[in-house]
């Protein structure tokens, strides 16, 4: 086990050296002019420039650039850990900058996730149960609908619907939770739930796939045979074996959402991490871009060597292995 | 009724009379049991052999109350202790199962949950049926486990199936059906995934379990060595029907059906070399359209006009003789049974 976790994050810190490599190469190596030009502003006297390349390090040959981009990344800058830069726009640190937006991603990303995980694998274990009957058609069309509705669509339509025209819930924009819980929750809602349905859609999906396929197993019948309730057969039985698969999904979902909740983040106005991505691309302000798509990367790495435990201990074939 | 008859009856467990079971399926209706009856009694172990897909794995499932009773259609009556099984809601079946009648099944590498502990399934089994709290049953899994001849059961129970090898799963399976002694233990072909050496041991814990225990045991295999060995009588199964049905030394001395004959010229023992095993030609019917008149009628060497068209009752042809369902007349059987028995003494 120790060895097995150990292998793994060996793994892990690997990825995310080849993810800062790609990092540095695709923004700062790629992009055709020179970054300095963009950071100096109007007319630049030759001087001028020389010494903001100085400063930028650009004068030194790439690996020593590399290098100190990755060692800042590890052990911090002027601005502390992890070391991710200033930006070109106003000479503020990157980090800063991400810690800023960093809890509006991550609230609407934790909101969502119980979200539907709960009534995904909830309507998928009904759906399941009671497979080829009116419940079942029901919830697999409200699947179809998750998965196929596009999700700004749906974000707009939730504002028209809940804000605009009933008032329940609170508008665009993020309300942090510190000075007022209830506008937090007012506004959080609408977001929550709708990015949370295209997962629950799919939740709900592959958990009545997986359950259907585990409750033919032969140790269900088992399970039966004991003389178990038939809700102890499914939610046991049943559903302990199918979960491992939804668990690892789980984790990478969430970890992709880090950067990847742009249009949710967009429609509410959240002005979360995608979309300060977004905006910094717009206005070539590459250092945040990277810092944010470094961030969005290592959280895939890290989520992937989480759950890659996690099965060890969900799975005790592996665990023993 | 005689005294004699009484104590006899007294033993009965259970009474199967025309048990019928269909799959209603998209291409048609399978019958995959058509009117079969016996009995089991306390101290028995019926042997039910026959061909691969002759049902006898549904007939047992139907009796466990295992099919899923929304698609599929049983009729007939299971009568056990004196009521029919198959009138009960499932909640009471349920109550029966694991506790009155235990199963054991086939493949002990797929029977058990891969995520739980040996031990905890089997105390799960123990608190199905009784109120007595987690550590007494982990004791009582542990006790069983031990009984069953498991080694170092008080941390074996703490294994996970995979850490077992298939002749421990079986035994721990046996443990499971064994936790509230119950009167009927069914085992579906127990010894079919197992190496011989492991078969042999256990089918001789089935026996002394059947015998400390005094329950009823039924026996379901291919291996027509195997109930040679254990079984007390014998049911032949073909296509969803018993072709023959009789105490187990009739059957193996004097076999009367010619499905039987087959199946007997086809298994290898250590006195019959390879070359002289005759394995029965064709293969079992479709269920879906069973042939008419007898179903084994289309491979039976000894066909004759009535075979095709008429269904032969399960019947004892003369008083002495056993129950078998075939229109051959009673000399003719015995003619063709004594050539038979000549072949195979030579
Ligand atoms: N749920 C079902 N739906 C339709 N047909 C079924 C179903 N279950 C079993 N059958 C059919 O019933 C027949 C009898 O199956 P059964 O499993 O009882 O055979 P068996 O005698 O136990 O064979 P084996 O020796 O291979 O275990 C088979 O032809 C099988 O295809
Ligand atoms: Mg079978």
């Amino acid at each position: 086990m120790i060895f097995y976790i150990a292998r793994r994050l060996v793994w892990t810190i690997v990825v995310v050296l080849c993810v800062i490599g790609i990092t540095y190469v695709v923004f700062f190596k790629l992009p055709a002019g020179n970054p300095a030009l963009r950071f100096a502003g109007k007319a630049p006297t030759q001087q001028e420039l020389h010494e903001i390349e100085h400063r930028l390090g650009l004068d030194r040959p790439w690996y020593v650039q590399f290098g100190k981009f990755a060692y800042h990344f590890f052990r911090g800058d002027q601005y502390g850990w992890p070391g991710l830069g200033y930006t070109y726009a106003s000479g503020a640190s990157v980090k800063s900058l991400i810690v800023n937006r960093a809890p509006r991603t991550l609230f609407l990303i934790a909101g969502a996730a119980v979200l539907w995980l709960f009534s995904g694998v909830a309507i998928g274990v009904i759906s399941a149960v009671k497979r080829r009957t009116v419940t079942d058609r029901v919830a697999m069309g409200f699947a179809l609908f998750g998965i196929s509705t596009p999700v700004f669509w749906l974000g707009l339509m939730m504002l028209y619907i809940f804000w605009r025209q009933l008032g329940w819930a609170g508008g665009a924009g993020y309300v942090s939770p510190t000075s007022d819980l209830t506008g937090f929750f007012s506004h959080m809602i609408l977001p929550w739930i709708t990015l949370a349905m295209l997962y629950s859609a799919f939740y709900a999906r592959m958990t009545r796939n997986n359950l259907l396929e585990t409750l033919g197993e032969d140790y269900i019948r088992t399970a039966r045979a004991k003389g178990l309730t038939e809700r102890r057969v499914i939610l046991k039985h049943g559903l302990r074996a199918s979960l491992t698969p939804i668990v690892t999904m789980f984790g990478m979902d969430i970890a992709l959402l880090v950067g990847g909740a742009v249009i949710t983040e967009s429609v509410f106005n959240l002005q979360g991490l995608g979309y300060l991505a977004i905006n910094s691309a717009l206005t070539q302000d590459l250092p945040i871009v990277a810092g944010v798509v470094l961030l969005a990367a290592v959280a895939v790495a890290v989520m992937n060597l989480v759950v890659d435990i996690l099965y060890a201990f969900l799975d005790p074939r592996v665990r023993y292995a | 009724m005689s005294a004699g008859e009484r104590a006899h009856d007294d033993r009965l467990l259970l009474d199967v009379r025309g048990l019928t079971v269909r799959f209603p399926t998209p291409d048609g209706v399978v019958q995959a049991v058509s009117d079969v009856s016996f009995q089991l009694h306390r101290g028995e172990t019926l042997g039910v052999v026959g061909e691969s897909g002759s049902g006898k794995s549904v007939s047992n499932l139907a009796i466990m109350g295992l099919l899923n009773r929304t698609r599929t259609v049983i009729s007939g009556e299971v009568d056990f202790k004196g009521r029919n099984l198959l009138t009960w809601s499932s909640d009471e079946l349920r109550k029966v199962r694991g506790k009155e009648i235990a199963m054991v099944f086939q493949d002990p590498f797929a029977c058990l949950h891969p995520m739980y502990r040996v031990g905890a399934q089997i105390a799960e089994a123990v608190t199905a049926h009784s109120d007595i709290g987690n550590s007494r049953a982990w004791a009582r899994a542990i006790e069983l486990l031990d009984h069953v001849g498991i080694p170092n059961a008080k941390s074996r129970a703490r294994d996970y199936p995979h850490q077992f090898s298939g002749g421990m799963r079986q035994r721990a399976m046996i443990a499971m059906a064994l936790v509230h002694n119950p009167d009927i233990l069914i085992c579906d072909e127990p010894t079919t995934a197992l190496d011989v050496t492991v078969q042999a041991q256990i089918l001789e814990l089935i026996e002394g379990v059947k015998r400390e225990f005094d329950i009823g045991v039924i026996l379901v295999t291919h291996d027509l060595g195997v109930v040679a060995e254990t079984a007390n009588s014998v049911m032949v199964m073909y296509a969803g029907r018993i072709m023959e049905y009789g105490p187990a030394f009739d059957i193996f001395s004097r076999p009367q059906h010619p499905y039987t004959w087959g199946l007997l010229d086809s298994m290898p023992s250590i006195d019959r070399r390879l070359e002289a095993l005759v394995p029965i030609e064709g293969s079992p019917p479709s269920l879906l359209t069973p042939p008419s008149g007898c179903p084994f009628h289309p491979r039976c060497p000894y066909r004759f006009e009535p075979c095709a068209t008429k269904l032969p009752p399960l019947e004892a042809p003369t008083a002495e003789a056993h129950l078998d369902a075939c229109w051959l007349p009673w000399d003719k059987k015995v003619e063709l049974g004594t050539q038979r028995a000549k072949k195979v003494a030579a």
